[in-house]
């Protein structure tokens, strides 16, 4: 399992305009691990999400999901969007968003289901939020939207998850059950990529990070690759919010202080 | 104005009532998605955009039979409503500048074709211009049956792809990571929202037609929270409005039928913006009000519960000078009083002293209790 690489990026260029995003960018993400995408605003964090996605197309490099295209893969990729990209007051119930995450299976003309609604209920209790499955979405707190979201990814049942900012906006309880569920993911085999701002979390949510501004600075696992001088290179000399207990392994007293001190 | 219908509808109003019925159903139910995708506009677009393909059509065939005029005026919506895609997606010209561009440059296009109509021999009896603000009067069984084929058509395509249209105007991107063809299905809502506007075009017009499309949308979208319920609604409220606009103009000499539909519209639209249950605003009104006197009485509640707390006996009586002065609007102390006496929470102890009784002991208790047992902090919720 350890040696299987889930997704490989060669080579990707991706241009708006004629202002590239993503620079000639490599990665081999091992499969079975958990990887924090870090960068300043700007750079190429979400492109690169969509590319592997075949939502953005690149202007040159390949990208091969379990070894194959995209398009053959798609059943084992799972998405979480950032949580803005969709308008909130739209008329639905949050059930009906999480099986949205099974349209893709049902085919033309089926309409969900009770195997369905199974599913979409199951994952809404992996996230906490099995009560709310009746409610309408306008309703919800944007950290039971982002729940929402992470749900809709857990019913496609995949084997990759892709997600873009899930601690965007939550408090720090459910970034603590976010990232519980994440590392769960994983040690069920799971391979988990997720945009992430906050560097101090970095080592001790994540056992790989990607390093990223345009160009990809530096991948691998957390403890060789999280360094400050890489973080100087991503960030441009100035890196925001660092201490310097970040850079070190994490300490279990630093990490109950948080988790205390955030109630 | 003196209207009165006989029991009987005769066969012109019978038709004429048929017609307004099925655009109004179709316009409703298209325009949910319109209206939801916050592309209310793209209508208004393709509705002006068609003038010049219906006097093009005219023009080509010298016939005026419904199937050629709609067919032209299809095909101009159509390519109207794509040149706005294409120019928002390969040009810097933002969405609404182009819509705005579309609409003006082809309905003017339309109004010049229209003009040269009007000076050949045959272009006075084309009544053409009927297409301008509609005239449902002058509608045949046959544009009819037109209409109703392409509506039930429309209908039937919006419900096979039913939960691929949600998905499109809820997370488009999502959809297409999970490998549905959303552009595919761009084009077909596009395409839809085109039939819908043709079927509206001789009886609304095509100046008036996108608030066929909006105005029973928008109007079902203040009564429900459900995308089923809501396209039934707006289709219901589109029918109604089209067939009580089109039975009042053409009872009423030289009413044009598109704007008595559109005002019939714009009632129910007023209607809903007002007495929803929900969002309306009356409702909203009342909950505001509602909100703001219980933060009042919680207020002045929060302020005894601290004096009782200080005081050896909690039920003891306080002035309300003493409230007054803990407050920043002490003028809220005397109704916050009374309201709080209603729940059963404070009594009067005579001289404008005031006591908690057990029970607003208990529930100042509960509802402070959260604040770390400071009632201050409370204040800043």
């Amino acid at each position: 399992m350890a040696d299987r690489t889930a997704i490989e990026v060669r080579d990707l260029t991706v241009a708006y305009r004629d202002k590239p995003v993503l620079w000639d960018v490599d990665l081999d993400l091992p499969a079975g691990v958990l990887m924090a995408i870090v960068g300043p605003n700007g750079a190429g964090k979400t492109t690169l999400i969509k590319s592997i996605l075949g939502l953005v197309t690149p202007a040159a490099g390949q990208i091969l999901v379990n070894g194959a295209a995209y398009d053959v893969q798609r059943r084992s990729v799972a998405y979480v969007p950032q949580r803005g990209s969709v308008d909130w007051d739209f008329p639905t119930s949050v059930l009906d968003v999480v099986m949205m995450g099974l349209y893709g299976r049902l085919g033309w003309l089926r309409r969900p289901g009770k195997a369905e609604r199974e599913t979409a209920r199951h994952a809404l209790s992996k996230v906490g939020m099995a009560d709310f499955a009746d409610r309408q979405i306008s309703q919800l707190s944007g950290g039971q939207q982002q729940r929402v979201f992470l749900a809709r990814a857990l019913a496609q049942n995949a084997s990759i998850y892709l997600m873009d900012e899930p601690f965007q906006g939550v408090d720090a309880t459910t970034e603590r059950a976010i990232v519980q569920l994440l590392q769960e993911l994983r040690s069920q085999g799971s391979t988990v990529a997720v945009v992430h701002h906050d560097l101090q979390t970095v080592p001790e949510y994540f056992d790989w990070v990607l390093l990223l501004n345009v160009r990809r600075v530096a991948a691998g696992p957390v403890h060789e690759v999280f360094t400050e001088e890489n973080l100087r290179a991503t960030y441009g000399g100035r890196v925001p919010y660092l201490r310097e207990a970040a850079l070190e392994p994490p300490a279990a007293p630093f990490r109950l202080e948080r988790a205390a001190g955030s109630e | 104005m003196n209207l009165s219908f006989p029991i009987e509808l005769d066969f012109t109003l019978r038709t004429v009532a048929l017609g307004a019925a099925i655009l109004g159903i179709v316009s409703g139910t298209l325009g949910t998605y319109a209206v939801l995708r916050g592309h209310s506009l793209l209508g208004d677009a393709i509705s002006h955009a068609a003038l010049p393909g219906i006097a093009i059509a005219f023009l080509l065939t010298g016939i005026r039979s419904p199937f050629v005029l709609v067919l032209g005026a299809s095909v101009a919506g159509w390519v109207g409503a794509l040149l706005v895609l294409a120019v928002t997606k390969r040009t810097r010209v933002p969405y609404d500048a182009s819509l705005g561009l579309v609409l003006s440059v082809f309905f003017g296009f339309g109004m010049v074709l229209l003009t040269f109509i009007q000076r050949m021999p045959s272009g006075n009896q084309a009544g053409l211009n009927n297409f301008l603000f509609g005239q449902a009067a002058a509608l045949l069984p046959r544009d009819v049956i037109v209409m109703s084929a392409l509506g039930v058509l429309a209908l039937i395509t919006t419900l096979v792809l039913w939960k691929e249209l949600k998905l499109l105007a809820f997370d488009r991107e999502f959809g297409s990571a999970i490998g549905l063809p959303m552009r595919a299905i761009d084009v077909v809502l596009t395409t839809l929202l085109v039939v819908a506007i043709v079927i509206g075009l001789q009886t609304v017009g095509v100046i008036l037609m996108s608030a066929i499309l909006i105005a029973p949308a928008a109007a079902a979208r203040q009564w429900s929270d459900r995308l089923g319920t809501i396209v039934v609604l707006a289709a219901l409220f589109g029918a109604t409005a089209g067939v009580t606009g089109a039975l009042i103009s053409a009872a009423t000499p030289l009413l044009p039928t598109g704007p008595t539909i559109v005002l019939c519209a714009g009632a129910i639209m007023l209607i809903s913006l007002f007495f929803a249950p929900q969002r309306g605003l009356v409702a909203q009104g009342v909950k505001n009000r509602r909100n703001r006197k219980n933060l009042r009485e919680l207020g002045v509640l929060e302020d005894l519960y601290t004096l009782a707390r200080q005081h050896k006996n909690p039920l003891h009586p306080h002035q309300a000078v003493v409230l007054r002065t803990m407050t920043s609007g002490p003028e809220s102390v005397a109704p916050g009083l009374v309201g709080l006496e209603k729940r059963g929470w404070v009594r009067s102890a005579g001289r404008d002293s005031w006591a908690l009784t057990p029970e607003g002991y208990v529930a100042a208790d509960l509802e402070f209790a959260k604040w770390n047992m400071d009632p201050a902090a409370g204040a800043e919720r």
